[in-house]
């Protein structure tokens, strides 16, 4: 019970962070968001200019200390702001458009990744020294590999070169988005490329560290008993060594997700994919304060959540997370 | 003599590592050396422009081609290389301080210490870095190395705090540490001369790993074009690239040799962290010492092969 109660201080503690951090970055930076708005309109009247203030916050008196309060009723209330780059659209609505995308894909690609990645690694470390162990240094150099440069190649290969698969933005011009054939169609080839270029990145690290750890489980003396026992192959590999040697790939997983979504933004700019990521890079390149915040909270609140579900899963799988104290 | 003897001790040192580090050691190595001299050697200017509206294959003139203005791409690298391995390195360093302090302090003094900084580094590990970074930079005004490599280090240095922590805890509770705390050694001299010495493998891992961040995520970052864009780095002559849209004119080579360029520095990097992470743990040791037998590898050590593996290869 005591881990349950520490991780959630820990999520607590995460999400003011990551609340502060949102609220204090554009405030000891320079600019503002009325800047942004007056560089994209010229010839504004100052009344205009005074409206735009009031609307966005900027200039309004109370202490530092009453903004933030002011912020974080705003956070809770799920009222973001205006996006100066697409004004007058909230925040909160472009959001909405864009992580279902992102989440679809990124999601499905982690999960695909995270699995045949800790599979491949069982099967390395029980035939240590076979084709599959040996074939791993070969996967390190696709780690070692920056990710756009391989989904650079990607698209020159199979989009440009070959003409397999479509790129550039998240369906075909001319389709709307809705819940019939043509568009999920589309979707979904427009998805294919982005989403193996991620397995192919990601599937080496899990992998690794499954086989790292698999090696150093399947050396105990209690899988050679279950061997002695007669167990079959099967049983001894997941049941006795995979189960035990999962724990820090899992807890592996809660904290890499960070690093899932950074990749995701990457992915987005070069494949020209209509999610979050991209939204963001948009944001930060046009100055639009309010949706570059608004972006990286939904962002933090995604990873942390996220990070959750792991942690729970951790608890099912690790029998010591709920009885021990210690972590 | 104190050079000669630093040498061979280096040198005995170097032979000990595995092959893999070995290759990881000389890789870097150029790389460094290509940072030092490579302004010197660089065949033409980076910023040589000429009058030519598209890109050049590679020629005899231009070895690795050029870009759609003429800039000679393998010039761009060789004098992109030192901004690209400096920051890397300088990142690495203070990333590595950071943890270190961070790591063991949690570790040795434990109690709510360790509560807190456990919890503040757990915090940084779960915000999301290369939206953080893009954010952070992105209002920066002018983002030199020093800026950037600061703000890296700044977010990468929790990964390492982590593993120092866990093993500084596991130490911390030897004989040869109690003993030392018996004697009346002060806390700082425990740290700095019982505990530090003893995972120095492991402070080498963290800083391998950490100069590896560093250059990949400096090179996306330089990519997305948040960075200076007149410092030659390896990751602006990819955004020149991505920018003169490269890939859609099949100018493969204004992407492919930068770009392997960095996949062949993490490589040596990846090297070098597999040498440590077998020095450390001798079970990952590759199998020269195994024994095959059924379809198993089996060291010497361990105890009598079961049956049931001899029966599955005879069968």
């Amino acid at each position: 019970m005591r881990f349950v109660l520490r991780r959630l201080v820990f999520y607590a503690v995460a999400i003011w962070a990551a609340v502060t951090l949102n609220f204090l970055i554009p405030r000891v930076m320079p600019g503002n968001a009325v800047d942004a708005i007056l560089g994209k309109f010229q010839n504004l009247t100052p009344a205009v200019v005074k409206s735009l203030e009031v609307q966005f916050g900027i200039g309004h008196k109370g202490t530092i200390i009453s903004q933030y309060f002011q912020y974080w009723n705003n956070v809770l209330h799920f009222n973001l702001g205006i996006s100066t780059s697409e004004y007058p659209t909230h925040v909160s609505t472009i959001i909405g458009q864009t992580l279902p995308w992102t989440l679809a894909l990124v999601g499905v690609a982690t999960v695909l990744s995270f699995t045949i990645g800790t599979l491949l690694g069982v099967f390395a470390a029980w035939r240590r020294g076979g084709s599959l162990d040996r074939a791993l240094p070969a996967l390190t150099l696709l780690q070692a590999t920056p990710y756009f440069f391989l989904a650079l190649l990607a698209v020159y290969l199979f989009a440009i070169k070959l003409n397999w698969l479509p790129y550039g933005q998240g369906y075909s011009i001319g389709l709307s988005p809705g819940f019939n054939w043509a568009f999920i169609h589309s979707a979904v080839e427009h998805s294919i490329l982005p989403a193996l270029t991620i397995i192919a990145v990601s599937t080496g690290g899990w992998m690794l560290q499954m086989r790292n750890v698999m090696l150093t489980t399947i050396s105990e003396d209690y899988i050679l008993v279950a061997q002695a026992k007669g167990l079959s192959t099967r049983r001894v590999m997941f049941t006795y060594g995979a189960r035990n040697a999962i724990l820090p790939n899992i807890a592996g997983f809660a904290l890499s997700l960070g690093f899932v979504v950074a990749g995701a933004l990457v992915m987005e700019y070069v494949f020209s994919y209509p999610g979050i990521g991209l939204t963001l890079y948009n944001a930060v390149t046009s100055n639009d304060y309010p949706l570059t915040q608004g972006i990286f909270l939904v962002i933090s609140l995604a990873v942390l959540t996220a990070s959750l579900l792991a942690d729970i899963v951790y608890v099912f799988a690790d029998p010591r997370a709920r009885s021990r104290s210690a972590f | 003599m104190a050079v000669v003897s630093f040498l061979h001790k280096a040198g005995t040192g170097f032979n000990r590592l595995s092959l893999k580090a070995k290759i990881g050691i000389v890789i870097l190595s150029i790389y460094i050396l290509i940072a030092i001299i490579g302004p010197w050697i660089a065949p033409y200017s980076p910023f040589a422009t000429t009058t030519q509206s598209s890109a050049m294959a590679p020629n005899v003139h231009h070895l690795l081609g050029t870009s759609a203005t003429g800039g000679d791409i393998l010039s761009q690298m060789l004098v992109g290389t030192r901004s690209t391995v400096v920051l890397g390195l300088i990142t690495g360093v203070i990333a590595t301080i950071l943890s270190v302090v961070v790591g063991t302090a949690a570790g040795y003094m434990g109690g709510y210490v360790d509560e807190f900084l456990s919890l503040f580094s757990n915090v940084f590990l779960v915000l999301p870095a290369l939206p953080l970074l893009i954010v952070i930079l992105g209002y920066l005004p002018h983002t030199g190395e020093v800026a950037t490599a600061i703000v890296l280090s700044v977010v990468g240095w929790p990964w390492g705090a982590r593993v120092i922590r866990a093993q500084t805890l596991s130490l911390r509770n030897r004989d040869f540490v109690l003993a030392a705390r018996e004697v009346g050694e002060r806390p700082w001299r425990i740290i700095l001369f019982e505990l530090l010495p003893n995972q120095s493998g492991l402070i080498a891992a963290s800083f391998v790993s950490t100069v590896l961040y560093a250059i990949a995520t400096s090179v996306a970052l330089a990519f997305l074009g948040v960075t200076d864009l007149s410092n030659w780095s390896y990751g602006v002559i990819l955004y020149w690239a991505e920018s003169g849209s490269a890939v859609n004119l099949g100018a493969w080579w204004w992407y492919l040799f930068p770009g392997l360029a960095v996949a062949v520095l993490g490589m040596s990097l990846v090297l070098i962290n597999f040498g440590l992470d077998e020095l450390s743990n001798p079970r990952l040791r590759s199998s020269r010492s195994l024994r095959r037998l059924g379809r198993r590898l089996w060291r010497p050590a361990d105890p009598t092969p079961v049956v049931r593996d001899y029966v599955e290869t005879t069968a």
